[in-house]
């Protein structure tokens, strides 16, 4: 059945029609950890959508806690998966304060930046010592599917640093060097599984 | 009455069935005018803040004080539907800033605009100017406020006409270390009025 009104129609086959304005940030895939060695989104897989639907993606990484405190790592694939070796160059700034006032900084952070790598550090040492402990990040990431250019991304983040009771908070920047599609992302532990978390991926229209 | 197209319920029990529509959700405007704060309580006027959605985003616009001499914007939160805004947290906070003059252009840590582990209002723009044209607009991030696991995390960004001529751009992150479920958010300029301005209030799905 067909919703028509005054002769535009606003429903059919299942669908709102394309013309019909829903907003701009659409929900495409939520994934939740469990002890997870890795979440991981893949292009057509498990009703994934990354490809040239959308010219940008934001993945939305909430109350993320590791079974122990380890930096957090995200990789980036051109073949669906198979090999999570899409090569990086970027940076990374952050700021910190200790929860006892002791110390406060805002710095270039060596430790989670990339030249030429694969292995890209998206938080530091994401706490996960403390049971109250975790990490939140936003990362937009513009045009996977183009095969012209390189594929930016940006990142911020808030999260309980190690076992140190710290707050920090990281500004990422940089690029997938490569001008093949990337079709699939994939957040780990550098050890240990992801205790628990929530990953959301959207597509901006 | 269910509306069904092709199989697929489009609406049912007064509400768009999940998968259409946007998933960013507003929520709730408040608008002040000579307002001492301005506050999104949970089951108030509308207003929600529960386990609803993981995210929410509050987007102040044109945030001006009733005082010419430079107050700051702060934020607190509640974790007993707004009889106290005096929750517990650990931030960080550096800016970026330029004069209208060219004379200074810095990136610098703000150690007097954090907070470890006190229960003070959080400054999310200091010293914003109150004349004319002058004020202060921002985003701030509150993620899964009614988790009774984790510590609540908030990344806020404000771009602020300091009361010096200054361009501000002032980025604030942080957690409020609680395992209490927050349940409201309140804004004021410290003692002086909130002369005009609105903040709107959204759920993301």
């Amino acid at each position: 059945m067909a919703v028509i009104s005054n002769g535009t129609t606003l429903i059919n086959a299942g669908a709102l029609d394309s013309g019909v304005a829903t907003g701009a940030l659409t929900h495409i895939k939520t994934l939740t950890a469990s002890s997870s060695s890795d979440l991981s989104f893949v292009h057509g897989a498990s009703g994934v959508v990354l490809d040239g639907t959308y010219k940008e993606y934001v993945f939305k990484l909430i109350n993320m806690h590791p079974a122990s405190s380890a930096k957090m790592n995200m990789f980036f694939s051109t073949d669906s998966g198979s090999n999570y070796n899409a090569t990086v160059t970027s940076s990374n700034f952050s700021a910190y304060h200790a929860e006892d006032d002791s110390a406060t900084s805002l710095y270039n952070e060596s430790d989670s930046d990339v030249a030429q790598g694969s292995t890209v550090p998206l938080i530091r040492n994401l706490g996960g010592d403390q049971a109250d402990s975790s990490g939140v990040v936003i990362m937009h990431l513009f045009n996977p599917a183009d095969t012209t250019f390189v594929k930016h991304f940006l990142t911020t983040d808030s999260y309980v640093y190690g076992s140190s009771y710290a707050a920090f908070s990281d500004r990422k920047a940089g690029y997938v060097n490569t001008t093949s599609a990337v079709n699939a992302v994939k957040f780990a532990m550098a050890s240990g599984n992801i205790d628990s978390g929530t990953i959301k991926l959207y597509g901006v229209s | 009455m269910a509306l069904i197209s092709n199989g697929t319920t489009i609406f049912d029990a007064g509400a768009m069935a999940s998968g259409f529509g946007g998933s960013m959700t507003f929520i709730k405007k408040l608008t002040a005018s000579s307002s001492a704060t301005l506050s999104f309580v949970n089951g108030s006027s509308g207003v929600v803040l529960d386990s609803t959605y993981k995210e929410y985003v509050f987007i102040c616009k044109n945030m001006e004080p009733s005082n010419t001499g430079g107050p700051d914007f702060t934020f607190n939160m509640s974790i007993d539907t707004g009889s106290n805004y005096n929750v517990t947290k650990t931030t960080t906070q550096f800016n970026a800033r330029h004069s209208e003059d060219n004379g200074t252009a810095t990136v610098a840590y703000v150690p007097n605009n954090d907070i470890a582990q006190g229960t003070g209002f959080q400054i999310i723009a200091d010293g914003v100017g109150g004349a004319g044209d002058e004020c202060a607009d921002g985003i701030i991030h509150l993620y899964n406020p009614s988790s009774t696991t984790f510590v609540k995390h908030f990344i806020a960004n404000f771009v602020n006409y300091r009361v010096n001529d200054n361009a501000y751009n002032v980025f604030t992150a942080g957690y409020a270390n609680t395992t209490s479920a927050v349940d409201a958010v309140q804004f004021k300029f410290g003692a002086d009025n909130i002369d005009a301005g609105t903040i709107c209030l959204y759920g993301i799905a």
